[in-house]
């Protein structure tokens, strides 16, 4: 038996137990996903094949839609204020002060411990009556917030107030979809700040001290110096916190409701109205063709970061 | 950022009815304890955080088993098909669950493991990512080592034992801790193929007691406490080597 044959074989052994499993729960899956997606699928009954009926339904139903534009205002307005407060947070850490240490120990707890618990006390810190948040809020005037009650969009509380009528599409999350991002926010926050700090760690102290020496001043050495640099740091987070964005649900099966996914449907996610539409409905068929449009949400974020940090991205 | 942590232990402590003044008190008035040994007379919590420790260990043993023979084969055996399958496998790890999810379902459902603790435990013995990490691990090591190992009559699974295991601890105590955080605090996938309550792991047990007594919050709140209570402890003895995982894991990628 030639050497080659013999690697080839003794490879594949060591392999097996990994392959098999993955064949039958992932690969078999994935291929299997496809077909279920062109059938009217239940759980149980008789099934149809309706070719791409299911993509269309998907494409045509108000609900979908809904759910997309919830999931975007979550994405638009989490992303973007974790990030910032992220590398606020880094930077001032990141400034050789005591008990670095104690710090990044806090801003990561709430990382490590489980969605489900922290959104059962995030429920009670947010009750409008009895809630901490409610409380902590009256001492600056502001009264009487129904968080997760209130499907009122953002914007359009904001409007109204100047007597401007907006349409539906542009009335923002709604303070129920505004306290999820709150939590979420804090719970996320460690992580990023975490990455952040590792990036600040790479840039090599000589830029600064070149800076310093043409007299840039702190702002002007931010914006020139640490903001370029960071910024394949950058384009990770704002990638990967959108895509976990995206996979937001233990929040709103717990947080919101009965039914979740309410006030009036202002907090259902996409993976949220797959859940439901797959698992409480048992539309199979339906929800694999809802789960294919996510994948390919996902599938577009994950390529913009490939050529994004080929492309546009400053490297030290 | 610890406030939410504070105020869940403090009111855990409270007696029901005060827990629910407004506005509230800050420290309890009556230090109320029997909250806690109260958690576990109103749901199986106890058989709730067994079944987890047992999904959790079982899984993990099973990421240490096959993530190690695969990182192996990836790192040090020339096969036929090596840099395909490898990139196979980065592809798969880029697969959002929802696609695969409802098919697996199905291959539970024939293979009778809904609401087993097979079904929380056999799809997840392998992590891709594990894989990658001690691959990269294993590639590392030099050659020689493995030279020498032969010289001395070690066969290719001796080496495996003897020189891979021995030299990898950094990189196995990271892919431990990593999957241990991620089986304790999964509720998606079981919450989809448990149904009954016996078999439950925590975080779901945690949930549906929220959904049916939403407004115990004194007991919640102890639930919650007690549900968190071993990843923090976990937490506090490794969270060096936890952050910095997290860190170089997120830029390697």
């Amino acid at each position: 038996m030639n050497r080659r044959l013999k690697e080839t074989i003794a490879g594949y052994c060591y392999l097996l137990p990994a392959l098999v499993i993955l064949i039958i729960f992932r690969i078999i899956p994935i291929l299997y996903s496809v077909r279920i997606s062109l059938y009217d699928w239940g759980m149980a009954g008789p099934r149809k094949f309706v070719g791409l009926k299911n993509y269309l339904d998907v494409l045509s139903d108000p609900v979908f839609w809904q759910s997309l534009l919830n999931t975007g205002w979550f994405v638009i307005f989490s992303v973007p204020l974790m990030l910032f407060l992220a590398l606020f947070i880094a930077l001032l850490l990141n400034t050789k002060i005591k008990g670095l240490g104690i710090y990044r120990t806090v801003y990561y707890l709430p990382v490590v411990t489980s969605i489900v618990a922290v959104s059962v006390v995030w429920k009670w810190i947010l009750n409008p009556e009895r809630g901490l948040l409610n409380y902590l809020l009256s001492f600056i005037g502001v009264k009487g917030i129904r968080w997760l009650e209130d499907p009122r969009g953002l914007f359009d509380i904001i409007f109204s107030s100047i007597g401007v009528k907006l349409p539906t599409i542009l009335s923002g999350p709604s303070i129920a979809m505004l306290a999820l991002i709150i939590m979420s926010v804090w719970k996320g926050l460690g992580y990023n700040i975490v990455i952040y700090l590792a990036g600040l760690q790479n840039i090599p102290n000589q830029y600064y001290e070149a800076a310093k020496i043409d007299g840039a001043g702190r702002w002007s050495i931010f914006r020139n110096v640490t903001w370029h640099l960071i910024s394949p740091t950058t384009f990770y987070i704002l990638i990967m916190s959108t895509i976990v964005a995206f996979e937001t649900f233990a929040q709103v099966w717990i947080m919101t409701g009965p039914p979740p996914g309410g006030p009036l449907g202002t907090t259902k996610v996409v993976m949220y109205y797959f859940y439901e539409q797959s698992f409480e409905l048992w539309r199979l068929g339906y929800g694999a063709a809802i789960a294919f449009f996510a994948f390919l949400i996902i599938l577009t974020l994950t390529i913009l970061q490939r050529v994004g940090l080929e492309k546009r991205v400053h490297y030290a | 950022m610890l406030l939410p942590f504070i105020w869940m232990i403090l009111t855990s402590l409270k007696t029901p009815l005060e827990a629910l003044r407004f506005p509230p008190t800050w420290l309890p008035e009556i230090w109320r304890f029997a909250n806690y040994p109260e958690v576990f007379q109103e749901i199986s919590f106890f058989r709730y955080f067994l079944n987890t420790v047992f999904i959790t260990a079982v899984t993990l043993f099973g990421i240490f088993l096959t993530g190690v023979l695969a990182a192996y084969a990836f790192a040090r055996i020339e096969f036929w098909g090596r840099e395909v399958l490898f990139i196979v496998f980065l592809a798969l790890m880029m697969i959002p669950l929802p696609v695969y999810l409802v098919p697996s379902y199905m291959i539970l459902f024939n293979l009778g493991w809904i609401d087993t603790y097979w079904a929380m435990i056999v799809p997840w013995m392998v992590n891709i990512f594990s894989i990658f990490l001690l691959r990269q691990h294993i590639k590392t090591l030099p050659q020689d080592l493995f030279d020498a190992a032969a010289i001395d009559g070690c066969s290719r699974f001796g080496a495996l034992w003897r020189v891979v295991v021995p030299l990898s601890k950094a990189p196995l105590v990271t892919v431990g801790v990593f999957n241990i955080i991620a089986s304790w605090n999964s509720f998606f996938w079981p919450l989809i193929v448990t149904h009954s309550d016996a078999i439950r792991p925590i975080q779901v047990g945690l949930a549906y007691f929220s959904r049916e007594q939403s407004t115990n919050y004194t007991l919640l709140m102890a639930a919650s406490t007690l549900t968190i209570l071993p990843l923090v402890i976990l937490f506090f003895f490794a969270q060096r080597h936890i952050i910095e995982s997290y860190a170089r894991s997120g830029l390697k990628e």
